[in-house]
C-alpha cells in the first residue's frame, strides 16, 4: 500500500507517454501524405531561421503587447519544466522536493523564479482571455473561429491558469507546513511570492494544509500530463512544438518566387523542340495542381499543423479587409481539418478509402482562392513562417489546368498571351509604338 | 531637330552591327501597350538617353513574361512564355536586365533561372538609385517638388516579395520633397489590388475594392503626389483617385517620371 501513489503515478506517466507517442506518429504519417519538396538544403541558414523565429520569437515582436505576454507564457512553460522534472522524480520515488538538498541555498531562489513565472503566466493568460472574450480583439473573430477553435483557445488559457493556481497553492501550503515543522515538509527556506499568500491559509490546521498541498501537487502534474496529451489531439497548441521544425524548413527563397512545376517544364520543352534534361524524365505527371491535401507538399501540411490561429495573416489580407471571403487563416485551418479527416479515414477505413470529398470544394471554395492578389502580406505577418499563398496557388492550378475553369476574363487574358504575346489584345507588331511618346 | 530625336536601339539592330549593349531594358506589356504606362517607359528612356546609358530593347521580339498566367494558375502557358523568352535572350547573350515593372522583375529574376535564364535583373528603382549613388543624377536644389508632400506606395512585388523598400524612397529623396508615409507601409504596405492576375478580372464580391481602400490611405496623408513604381499600381491608384474625384489636385506618378521631370526631360 505504501507504494500505491508511486504505482499510480507511474501508470499515469506511461499512459500519457504512450498516448503522446501515438499522436506524434499519427501527425507524422499525415504530414508525409504530402508530396515531397526539397527543404533539406542550406542547414546553416535554416538553423538561423529557426533560432530567430521560433526560439527568438522574432516575428511576434511586430506587435509588442501580445509579444511580451506571449513571451512570459513561453519562457514560463520552458523554465517550469525543471520544476516538472522534480515533480516526476518525487512522484516516482516517493520523495519530497528532491532538488532542495541538491541545490541547497539556491533552491529558494529557483522556486522564486518559478513562482514569478507562474504569476506572470497566470496574469498573461488572464489578459489573453479578456482580449478574446471581453474586449473581443477583431483578429480572433471570423467565420473560421466559431465553435471549436474558439473553445480550444479558451480551454488552453483556462488550463494554464488552473495549473498555475495549483502550483501556487501547493507552494503556499508547503511553506506554512515547513515553518510549522511538519514531518516530511523539510525546511527549504522561504518562498518569496507565495509568502504573500500565506495569510489566506494560515487559519487551517496541518491536515487541511497537507490535503491542499497534496491536491495541488497531484492536480498540477495530472493537469500537465493531460495538457500534454491535449496538445497532440486537435488543438492549435501543437504549435509549441511543431513551430520549430516548421520554421527550420521555411521557404528561404524570396517570397515572390513561386515554384515552377518541373513536370510542366518537360512538356513545354518537348513541345518547343528543346532538349529535355535527363533528370526530369521520372517526374510523373500525376495531377496538375492540388485538389486535395495529398496533392500538396508535406511542408504545406506541416504548416497546417503549425498554425496558431492567431489571425495575423487575415488581419493584413487586402482581400479579407475589403470584405472578400478569402481568409488565409481559414485556408490553413481547412487544410488541417481536411488532413485530419483523411487521416481518420485511413485509420478507420483503410489506406485507399475514398470519401468523395476534397479540400477544394468541400472545405475551400473557388471564390476564396480567386480573391488572392499574391501580395504576401499573410506570409510576412505569420509569426511561424506559414505560406498560405503556396496552397492557394496550387488549388488555382488544379482549377485552371485540370478543370479548365477560369473566370471568362482570365480565359481572355490567356488567349491574348497565347496569340498576341501580351495579356491584352494588341497586335504584337505594335509593341514598339510607345517610342512615339518619346518625341511628342 | 534631329538632336532632340531619341533613338531606341533594338537588340536585333545592334546584333546586326555586331554590338551588344550593356543593358537590356525590358519594357513589359503594360509599358508597351497601356496608354498611361507608355509615358513611364518614355520617361525612363529619356533618363537613360540623357545619361548615355548603353541599352537596347527587344522590341517586337519581347513577349509577355507569363507572370499573370502563372499567378492565375496557368503554369503551362507561363512556362511556354518563359522558355521562349529565355531562348531569345540567351541567343543575344544578355547579361543584365532593367525593367520598370516589378512583376516582370520578380519573374525574370526569381522564376526564370530554374528554366535556364540567368541574368542580373534590376528594377528601375534600384537602377536609378545606382545612378544617384554614382553621382550621375544629382541633387540640384529647387525643382517643382521641393518641399511638397509626396507619399510612396510600396508595390508588393518589390517590397515583401523582394525586400526592396529603400531604393525607391532613396530615389525620391533627390526631389527634396517631404516624404510622408501612409498608415500601412513597407512590410505592412497594402496591396493595390492588381497582383495575382486580379488586374485581369473583376474582384470577388466584397464591400469595397482594394484600390479604393489604398487610395483613401494615400489621400489621408495629405500628399499631392502619390509615387508608384509599378504600372499596375499606377492603374489601380489612378482609378482610385478618379473614383474619389481628386484627379485635379492629386497626381499619381511613377518614380521615373518624377526624376525625368526633375531633370527637365
Ligand atoms: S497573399 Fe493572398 S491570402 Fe495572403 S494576404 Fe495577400 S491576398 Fe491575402
Ligand atoms: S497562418 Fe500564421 S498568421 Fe495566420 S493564423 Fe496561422 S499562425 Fe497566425
Amino acid at each position: 500500500m505504501e507504494f500505491l501513489p508511486q504505482v499510480i503515478f507511474l501508470l499515469l506517466l506511461s499512459a500519457s507517454g504512450f498516448f503522446i507517442t501515438k499522436s506524434i506518429l499519427r501527425i507524422r504519417r499525415n504530414i508525409l501524405l504530402g508530396r515531397d519538396i526539397n527543404r533539406y538544403d542550406r542547414p546553416g541558414e535554416r538553423l538561423k531561421m529557426m533560432t530567430l523565429v521560433a526560439l527568438g520569437q522574432k516575428k511576434m515582436f511586430k506587435r509588442p503587447l501580445p509579444a511580451i505576454l506571449h513571451l512570459f507564457v513561453y519562457v514560463g512553460f520552458i523554465i517550469i519544466n525543471i520544476e516538472v522534472l522534480e515533480i516526476i522524480i518525487d512522484g516516482l520515488f516517493g520523495t519530497h522536493r528532491i532538488f532542495a538538498p541538491v541545490f541547497k541555498g539556491l533552491y529558494p531562489s529557483l522556486i522564486n523564479i518559478f513562482e514569478f513565472l507562474a504569476i506572470s503566466v497566470l496574469v498573461s493568460c488572464a489578459i489573453f482571455l479578456v482580449r478574446r472574450n471581453i474586449i473581443k480583439v477583431k483578429r480572433f473573430d471570423g467565420e473560421e473561429m466559431k465553435r471549436w477553435p474558439k473553445l480550444d483557445a479558451n480551454i488552453i488559457l483556462s488550463i494554464e491558469i488552473f495549473l498555475m493556481i495549483c502550483f501556487l497553492s501547493m507552494n503556499t501550503s508547503d511553506g506554512i507546513l515547513q515553518t510549522r515543522g511538519s514531518e516530511h515538509y523539510i525546511a527549504t527556506g522561504d518562498f518569496f511570492f507565495t509568502g504573500f499568500l500565506k495569510p489566506l491559509f494560515n487559519g487551517l490546521d496541518n491536515s487541511e494544509l497537507i490535503f491542499i498541498e497534496r491536491f495541488g501537487w497531484w492536480a498540477h502534474i495530472i493537469g500537465i500530463l493531460a495538457f500534454a496529451m491535449y496538445v497532440f489531439t486537435d488543438s492549435k497548441h501543437l504549435h509549441i512544438f511543431i513551430a520549430f521544425p516548421n520554421t527550420y524548413f521555411s521557404k528561404l527563397d524570396p517570397a515572390g518566387r513561386l515554384s515552377n512545376m518541373p513536370e510542366v517544364t518537360k512538356e513545354v520543352k518537348l513541345m518547343l523542340n528543346l532538349p529535355v534534361d535527363a533528370g526530369n524524365d521520372n517526374a510523373a505527371p500525376g495531377r496538375f495542381g492540388a485538389k486535395d491535401v495529398q496533392d500538396l507538399t508535406w511542408k504545406n501540411l506541416m504548416e497546417a499543423y503549425s498554425c496558431t490561429e492567431c489571425g495575423r495573416c487575415t488581419s493584413q489580407c487586402p482581400a479579407n479587409l475589403t470584405g472578400k471571403k478569402l481568409s488565409p487563416r481559414k485556408i490553413m485551418m481547412d487544410t488541417r481539418d481536411r488532413l485530419e479527416e483523411v487521416g481518420r479515414n485511413i485509420e478507420e477505413k483503410g489506406k485507399d478509402h475514398q470519401d468523395g470529398k476534397s479540400l477544394l470544394g468541400d472545405y475551400i471554395t473557388v471564390e476564396e482562392i480567386m480573391a488572392c492578389t499574391t501580395c504576401n502580406a499573410c506570409v510576412e505577418a505569420c509569426p511561424v513562417n506559414i505560406d498560405p499563398v503556396s496552397i492557394i496557388l496550387q488549388l488555382r492550378r488544379f482549377k485552371i489546368m485540370e478543370e479548365s475553369q477560369a473566370p471568362a476574363s482570365w480565359n481572355g487574358m490567356f488567349s491574348n498571351i497565347e496569340n498576341n504575346f501580351a495579356p491584352w489584345k494588341f497586335s504584337p507588331s505594335d509593341r514598339l509604338n510607345w517610342v512615339q511618346k518619346l518625341n511628342q | 531637330m534631329s538632336e532632340n530625336m531619341i533613338n531606341v536601339p533594338t537588340m536585333a539592330d545592334l546584333a546586326a552591327k555586331g554590338l551588344t549593349p550593356e543593358i537590356l531594358f525590358w519594357v513589359g506589356c503594360a509599358g508597351s501597350f497601356d496608354e498611361r504606362a507608355k509615358s513611364i517607359t518614355a520617361a525612363f528612356v529619356k533618363i537613360l538617353n540623357k545619361l548615355s546609358v548603353n541599352f537596347a530593347v527587344l522590341g517586337t521580339e519581347e513577349s509577355c513574361t507569363g507572370e499573370p498566367a502563372k499567378r492565375a494558375g496557368n503554369e503551362f502557358l507561363f512556362q511556354v512564355q518563359a522558355v521562349s523568352n529565355i531562348e531569345v535572350m540567351n541567343a543575344y547573350g544578355i547579361k543584365k536586365i532593367v525593367t520598370a515593372c516589378p512583376h516582370c522583375f520578380n519573374t525574370i529574376k526569381n522564376e526564370y533561372p530554374e528554366l535556364g535564364g540567368n541574368y542580373e535583373v534590376l528594377h528601375h528603382s534600384e537602377f536609378l538609385q545606382q545612378l544617384i549613388n554614382e553621382g550621375k543624377i544629382k541633387l540640384q536644389g529647387g525643382g517643382e517638388f521641393k518641399g511638397k508632400k509626396i507619399t510612396y506606395h510600396d508595390s508588393c512585388y518589390l517590397g515583401r516579395s523582394n525586400n526592396i523598400y529603400e531604393a525607391p524612397r532613396k530615389v525620391l529623396e533627390i526631389l527634396d520633397a517631404e516624404l510622408v508615409e501612409m498608415k500601412r507601409s513597407r512590410t505592412k504596405g497594402l496591396c493595390c489590388g492588381a497582383g495575382g492576375a486580379q488586374m485581369f478580372k473583376e474582384p470577388e464580391p466584397g464591400f469595397k475594392d482594394i484600390n479604393i481602400e489604398r487610395t483613401e490611405e494615400a489621400i489621408e496623408t495629405g500628399a499631392k503626389v502619390i509615387a508608384a513604381a509599378c504600372p499596375f499600381c499606377m492603374t489601380m491608384l489612378s482609378d482610385g483617385v478618379k473614383n474619389k474625384e481628386k484627379e485635379s489636385d492629386i497626381k499619381v506618378y511613377d518614380i521615373a517620371e518624377l526624376i525625368a521631370k526633375y531633370e527637365g526631360l
